[in-house]
């Protein structure tokens, strides 16, 4: 991989000019993912959501490559139609250039709502790479839970209440669960980890087929922290193990970082707002039930990837 | 050259899909369209079209991935009835809005609850303000000829719009019927090669943004150049119907009239109904009752006008609806047929019949009913009733 500083001289596919809130770490995703792209010429599908809203208010974009949203749950196959299309000139002669086809949408977009489309795309095999920017909520709505929000977190669906401490259920591991589609790529990412993501985006294009790349994309009005400290949110979140750097590829589990010295769960999380009530006496079980079941999903990783 | 041959409805839809030979299909199974998409489907393995064949999860994904097939600039097709239609919902709107010249075969079957397999016009009476074109087919030979024609009048650049095929579920089908057909060379002569007349996200040096946000600023004006397309293609359908009637001898118009002129009691009707009417109406013509008939074949863009000169003249008509409307006054097709009568001098009197749900039997003594009542209605000035159903127990 080039160094960071050659990356960013690229022309990249996502402008400045878009209207995403300061702090928010979905842009600095897609950057990323343009950088690894480098000259591949590509298609990009967007889910509905904070991302889609706020690059395409029209008359303006802040889209250089090919893009289309459709609606909120089937980027996955809206993509797939293109890419159907783009083989079928490709067979009549029509097209000859190699061109890759890249989905965005949010948790709930891609978790959620979308989660039909995502899995008989990748079920159908269509050379696609779908990246998930994962800030854990509903967040264009105004920060609803959705399956990918943490345990405990306060939402505005799942508030925290004298009575039901914020969201009961644990996140669904999209990420596995995208492995077990047997597709030929599937990696977690996190943007203050920029080397590994781009890596993995470059291998995930590489692919002939379809590939799913998890990325961590903290929101400071969902999570509560200050704007300045977006990427530390998702550096924090890999070095407490909450969210761990690994690929899947061809089947093979393989934890891509490990970090020196596994961080309590609570130097992340004091950091958001949308934990703070996990911080008082009567909360104080809540918070080590939150830390056993992070210590055991990371031992669960650290099997499969053979590591223990 | 034309060729005579027996098909069921779903074989004619499916042949005229591989003559069209499009480049993308993505298809999801319902009753009673199933068979369109595995007949298609055994030509795609057949190597007999040229087509990329999406066999997606849900009819959802079949119209999303139809959508992004078309928006890249090439031809796109699906096809689907009742629940599936009712699925893909959403966006048929965003399709239409995106002015993509999607051509679609509905096979109309009554929407749940109860589910029912069924022929009735729930589910594109459900999507008649969707922004597609709708064209209802009376036999297997419009199905055949209509979906042909749908490709041209779709892509021609006055129109871009999506547009759906209809016939009824089982009754058409499934009934196997004759019919001409043309030959595969003419049918590619007649459909030409797809151009794409806006810029194709697929155009890679000339990126585009497809499906941006618009705001009340702008929302608007989209709106109203959709609404103008609507507004506009009623002379390319009648080019188009012209131009197959020079092909194969069979002329279309946006409505049919049968013994309609000097008609004072007229059905008003879609689909396969206009058969058994048509029945009718010989019999009365020989009692010497002037009964006629108006088979409404373009529901979208609605030809108010025409149909407003058509039926003026007539004494009493009658609407009959195969869905109906649950706003407590009738079918849409009643409402909009009333609504195109208002500016029409001595107006005649307009009743509903809300018939035929969920694929219930209309025979010819149904029909018989009808022109009775309307020949009372005509006698008396008066409707006893504006709204009623045939054919149910109440
Ligand atoms: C069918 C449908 N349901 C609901 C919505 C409303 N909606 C728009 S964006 C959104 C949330 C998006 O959340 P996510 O996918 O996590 O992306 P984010 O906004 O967080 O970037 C919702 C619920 C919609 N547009 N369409």
């Amino acid at each position: 991989m080039a160094n960071l500083k050659q990356l960013s001289q690229q022309e990249e596919f996502f402008t400045p000019g878009h209207r995403m809130c300061a702090g928010c770490v979905a842009p600095v995703v897609v950057r990323q993912v343009s950088m690894a792209a480098g000259d591949t010429p590509v298609v990009i599908a967007n889910a509905t959501g904070c991302l889609e809203v706020a690059s395409t208010i029209f008359p303006y974009t802040a889209w250089r490559a090919p893009w289309i949203h459709n609606a909120f749950e089937n980027a996955s196959a809206t993509l797939s139609g293109v890419e159907t299309a783009y083989r079928a000139l490709k067979k009549q002669g029509k097209i000859d250039k190699k061109v890759k086809f890249i989905a965005f949408g949010g948790d709930g977009g891609t978790y959620d709502i979308g989660f039909q489309s995502l899995s008989g795309a990748m079920e159908r095999g269509h050379d696609i790479v779908y990246i998930c920017y994962d800030n854990g909520a509903y967040m264009n709505t105004g920060i609803q839970r959705s399956s990918a929000t943490p345990q405990f977190a306060d939402t505005t669906t799942s508030p925290a209440g004298s009575v039901i401490p914020g969201k009961i259920q644990w996140r669904k591991d999209l990420t596995a669960i995208m492995a077990a589609h047997n597709v030929p790529y599937v990696a977690q990412v996190a943007p203050s980890h920029f080397n590994d993501l781009i890596t993995k985006v470059q291998k995930a294009i590489a692919v002939d087929g379809p590939a799913f790349i998890n990325a961590m994309a903290p929101c400071p009005r969902g999570w509560r922290y200050d704007t300045r400290e977006g990427i530390e949110m998702t550096r924090l979140a890999v070095e407490t193990c909450y969210w761990p750097l690994y690929e899947v590829e061809d089947g093979q589990w393989k934890l891509t970082y490990k970090p020196r010295e596994k961080k309590p769960l609570t130097e992340w999380i004091k950091k958001q707002g949308r934990f703070r009530h996990l911080f008082t006496d009567e909360n104080k079980e809540l918070l080590e039930q939150f830390q056993q079941r992070v210590d055991e999903e990371w031992e669960k990783l650290l099997r499969r990837c053979g590591e223990m | 050259m034309q060729e005579k041959i027996a098909l069921t409805g779903n074989e004619a839809m499916a042949l005229a899909m591989k003559q069209i030979n499009p480049d993308v299909v993505a298809a999801y199974p319902i009753t009673p369209a199933t068979e369109i998409v595995q007949i298609f489907s055994d030509y795609v393995s057949n190597g007999l079209v040229k087509t990329e064949f999406v066999t997606v999860e849900s009819e959802h994904s079949a119209m999303s991935a139809t959508l992004g097939a078309s928006a890249s600039g090439v031809r796109a097709m699906t096809a689907t009835s009742s629940q599936g239609l009712a699925f893909m919902w959403e966006v048929l709107y965003i399709a239409a809005s995106y002015q993509l010249p999607i051509v679609m075969p509905v096979v109309n079957r009554a929407l749940s609850g109860p589910i029912n397999i069924h022929g009735d016009h729930s589910d594109t009476m459900g999507a008649r303000d969707s922004g597609w074109l709708q064209i209802y087919s009376e036999n297997t030979q419009e199905a055949y000829d209509n979906l042909i024609q749908a490709v041209r009048i779709a892509e021609h650049p006055d129109v871009l719009l999506p547009t759906m095929v209809m016939m009824d579920g089982f009754i058409i089908s499934h009934a196997m019927e004759n019919l001409e057909i043309l030959s595969d060379q003419d049918v590619q002569k007649f459909v030409g090669e797809f151009k794409h007349h806006r810029p194709a996200l697929l155009d890679l040096d000339n990126p585009i943004t497809v499906g941006p946000l618009a705001l009340y600023d702008y929302y608007m004006e989209f709106k109203r150049q959709q609404a103008e397309a609507m507004r506009t293609c009623k002379p390319v359908i009648l080019q188009v119907a012209q131009e197959y009637a020079e092909l194969t001898g069979r002329k279309y118009g946006l409505y049919e009239g049968y013994k309609l002129d000097d008609a004072d009691l007229a059905i008003v009707v879609l689909s396969s109904t206009a058969g058994t009417a048509k029945v009718v109406v010989d019999e009365l013509r020989e009692q010497g009752v002037k009964a006629g008939l108006l088979k409404l074949r373009v529901f979208r863009p609605f030809p108010y006008e025409e149909l407003a000169q058509a039926l003026s003249g007539r004494k009493a008509i009658a609407v009959l609806d195969r869905a109906d409307g649950f706003s407590a006054f009738g079918g849409a097709l009643f409402n909009e047929i009333r609504s195109a009568m208002y500016d029409v001098k001595d107006r005649p009197l307009i009743v509903d019949y809300i018939f035929g749900l969920g694929g219930r039997d209309v025979n010819l003594d149904h029909i018989r009913k009808v022109y009775a009542d309307l020949a009372e209605i005509a006698k008396t000035g008066q409707a006893a009733q504006l709204v009623s159903y045939l054919g149910v127990r109440e």
